[in-house]
């Protein structure tokens, strides 16, 4: 089957936007060290890949504001799909509880319930665990604090656990600074803040009176951890290239086949 | 699928619906990012596979809806409350059952035979498989049959972490060949499958070609399991209703809640009693065959619960046997860090989002030589490398690095991530007296129906497989040059799933040769109701390590047949 016709509109549709799929792809592959282009990605134009939605309900995967990326699923939507599946919202659509939420605009009511001072010392701890170096800015520069107050503020008994847990730990992280050296923890050099981390940064290294703090810290990792790794600017640190969409499948490319000894 | 058949044919079918409405194409959440959901995206109670999981109104619990477990047992059952049910989250793995499948009790003398073999259901693997569209390989091993010639779709190249460990098990004498999946590597040719699925039936020919003209083949990219718009993946809601419903036979009322087949004087069914879930309303409707296809637990629930003077057992249920050997499939993970797959330079790994190869059980011989201490099979799943980052992704790194923060976590983060796989056995269960499904007379549900109380024991050929298949995985993770993570337990019981977690529940309405020793006859026709069909996992008689999905819709085309038949005749309706 040719290439072109996978692209084509249900129903035989003449597309009246030039396919990008008989060209060459323009996408700018990420470049790795040797050189090779790798993992091409063969539609990350915008309007290519738009002109690719429109033609064949290729949607664009990612970074659109949700009004754009609606209109991508909407040709489809309408191509046919018969009416009986598509009531009216109030027969089937979601009721947007938490067993049938809305997915595709989810709502994070929960009313936060870190103070503003809390949150400062988040972010300062946050930034420690996650600086900004010369691939990716800090976890605080892209919100990943705000991760934090949103899992300790939902409901449910996990977080209401771990609400204590973080907001002990921001406790127990200023009256250590307070005892060592006389400040808050947001008011430390990187040094000052670096003695406490490294203090408290391995559960099992702890000493006892740390426990606690190590115990906070650890838990602090982990969701700045989630907080950056799930943004742009955290997949494209650790170099995640996928969620793109492709015309086909290609086997691995010759610098990683090499890399694992598998030429 | 038996709505999708019997409707081609031209019968008026009504579908009746527990859950809500659900249209994929609307409503999937396939184009969001983790960081776009609530938490993350992270898995809860009332979301176990994510917030993103197409399920909906579903999951191992149903608010209002319960269902107990007798002392001693921890059975989780999974619901899936929407139009075309759990067909919108699965795994797309299909999996044939192969002939020692169709007759282990022949061959190790345990479990029961199925009244059919390999051959009679192959021509409906085959016509299933181009009906949904499944991508494999053309593997010919023992008890892993493969398709007719031209039936498949090409399987996508394998991931750099499917090839890794291809190399490493195959000195084991371990074999990795492409996986079946429900999931089209190319569009389907809407002119001729059309012609060859439904020969000398224009209304067939015409509603599938119109469905098979509006489905894509695959981007690869975005998880399956959350639904899949562009249709290029199996789910009921957007390959099987769409035709069903454009031959303007069939009628769908969702929100219905069947609780029991109603029966004549003649001892024929009469139609079915739901409630109406928005109005509360008992109500009754007439149907000339009543075919269940609620899920295996669901639907033995729905006969049970048919009591009445005539059939004070429920219905269909001479035998005694309805919720009696009830399987589920043996599972059994575990992971490892390979120092191979650090650093490597970037690479796509989202693939057809499910995996491109697995592990075919292979030691058939060992075991029927008595090599082995446990009596069946199982299959692996595996994967591994740069997926998509998401809730808990980097939870790792602080025992991988024994606590580092700063720019030693993000070095670390980026030398790591990726270099894990992960291995999961799917084994077969053989059906036994202690795990089944009764009404439990002292509960009812928020609509008033009595709900099941659930029996379960695992026997020792499941627990000592599972200990097996932890052990296999450890061997093929250091065969890699990796760690494994985690305890490799030689107790089974600390191995294994619960019963249930794999939600491959199947058999509460076995079919056989003999009315006193099966529900259902080979047809999947009941041996007291003769109008009355059952076309979900119910029928199985075994539990095969192959994951039932297809399976079911081969049986469900072969009864629709049968069902069509038998009315021409005037045996049934």
């Amino acid at each position: 089957m040719e290439e072109n016709s996978k692209l084509r509109q249900p129903g035989g549709r003449e597309p009246e936007l030039q396919q990008p799929s008989d060209r060459e792809p323009e996408g700018q592959g990420a470049a790795v060290g040797d050189g090779t282009v790798e993992a091409p990605v063969g539609l990350v134009r915008r309007d290519a890949l738009k002109a690719m939605a429109a033609v064949a309900s290729l949607p664009i995967l990612s970074g659109l504001p949700l009004a754009d990326a609606e209109a991508q699923t909407a040709p489809a939507a309408k191509a046919g799909a018969p009416a009986s599946l598509q009531p009216p919202r109030a027969a089937g659509g979601p009721r947007g509880d938490a067993w049938d939420p809305d997915l595709l605009r989810p709502k994070k009511d929960w009313p936060r319930k870190l103070t503003t001072s809390e949150m400062a010392t988040l972010a300062a701890l946050a930034d420690m665990i996650i600086p900004a170096d010369d691939k990716s800015p800090s976890a605080s520069a892209v919100g990943a604090h705000h991760y934090i107050n949103e899992y300790v503020s939902a409901p449910g008994d996990g977080s209401a656990r771990d609400l204590v847990r973080v907001r002990g730990g921001v406790s127990w992280l200023n009256l250590e600074s307070q005892q060592r050296f006389g400040k808050r923890f947001t008011q430390l050099t990187v040094a000052q803040k670096t003695a406490i981390c490294d203090d408290i940064c391995y559960v099992p290294k702890a000493k006892q009176e740390h426990k606690a703090g190590a115990r906070f810290f650890s838990l602090v990792r982990n969701l700045v951890a989630t907080g950056f790794y799930t943004t742009d600017a955290g997949m494209k640190d650790v170099g995640y290239v996928g969620n793109v969409a492709l015309p086909k499948w290609d086997p691995p490319s010759p610098a990683v086949l090499k890399a694992l000894g598998l030429e | 699928m038996a709505a999708y058949q019997l409707a081609v044919a031209g019968l008026k079918v009504l579908v009746l619906e527990a859950g809500r409405s659900y249209d994929p194409v609307r409503e999937t959440p396939m184009f969001k990012l983790p960081r776009e959901a609530p938490l993350r995206g992270a898995g809860s109670r009332e979301k176990p596979f994510g917030f993103y999981d197409a399920t909906v109104d579903g999951g191992w619990e149903v608010p209002g809806e319960p269902y107990t477990n007798a002392p001693g047992t921890d059975f989780r059952w999974w619901r899936a409350r929407m139009m075309g049910g759990r067909t919108n989250h699965w795994g797309r793995i299909s999996l044939r059952m192969g002939e020692y499948d169709f007759k282990p009790k022949t061959r190790d003398g345990l479990g029961a035979d199925w009244p059919l073999s390999y051959q009679d259901l192959a021509p409906y693997y085959d016509k299933t498989e181009m009906l949904i569209g499944v991508y494999g390989g053309d593997d010919d091993l023992e008890n892993t049959p493969r398709s007719s010639p031209g039936v498949l779709q090409p399987p996508p190249a394998p991931r750099p972490v499917e090839m890794l460990v291809k190399k490493h098990a195959t000195p084991l004498g371990i074999p990795v060949i492409p996986a079946h999946l429900a999931i089209m590597t190319q569009r389907q040719d809407a002119n001729r499958l059309p012609r060859l699925l439904h020969p000398g039936n224009a209304l067939a020919q015409r509603v599938l070609r119109q469905s098979m003209l509006q489905r894509q083949a695959c981007f690869y990219a975005t998880p399956c399991g959350w639904g899949c718009s562009i249709k290029a993946n199996f789910q009921s809601t957007t390959v099987l209703l769409p035709p069903a419903l454009a031959t303007g036979n069939v009628d769908i009322v969702p929100n219905a809640m069947v609780r029991e087949v109603t029966v004549g004087k003649d001892g024929l069914a009469t139609g079915v009693n739901y409630i109406d879930k928005n109005t509360r309303q008992d109500r009754h409707v007439k149907a000339r065959v009543v075919v269940l296809a609620a899920s295996a637990a669901e639907t033995a629930r729905i006969l049970l619960n048919s009591k009445s003077t005539q059939n004070p057992q429920g219905v269909s249920n001479s035998s005694g046997l309805v919720g009696k050997y009830l399987m589920d499939t043996v599972g059994a993970g575990l992971g490892g860090q390979i120092p191979l797959l650090e650093n490597l330079p970037p690479y796509n790994n989202d693939g057809a989002s499910g995996m491109h190869v697995y592990i075919p059980w292979w030691l058939y011989k060992e075991q029927i030589g008595g090599k082995l201490d446990f009596a069946r099979g199982y299959h692996v799943e595996f994967g591994g490398g740069r997926g998509m980052p998401g809730n808990g992704s980097f939870n790792f790194l602080e025992n991988q690095t024994e606590g580092a923060y700063g720019k030693a976590y993000k070095e670390a983060a980026r030398r790591y991530y990726g270099s894990f796989v992960w291995f999961d056995g799917r084994g077969e269960m053989i059906p036994n007296e202690d795990s089944f499904c009764e009404i439990d007379p002292e509960v009812v549900d928020q609509w008033g129906i009595p709900v099941l109380r659930f029996h379960w024991k695992w026997s020792d050929h499941e627990l000592k497989q599972a200990v097996h298949m932890q052990k296999t995985f450890a061997e093929i993770i250091t065969a890699m040059g990796g760690k494994v993570n985690g305890t490799v337990q030689t107790d089974g019981s600390r191995a294994i799933a619960r019963g249930g977690q794999i939600i491959h529940e199947v058999g509460t309405c076995r079919m056989g040769e003999d009315p006193r020793t099966s529900v259902l006859n080979p047809y999947c026709q009941s041996w007291d109701v003769k109008n009355l069909f059952v076309t979900d996992g119910a029928p199985f008689v075994s539990n095969a390590d192959k994951n039932p999905t297809l399976s079911i819709l081969a049986l469900a085309w072969r009864t629709t047949d049968y069902i069509l038949d038998q009315m021409q005749k005037r045996e049934v309706g």
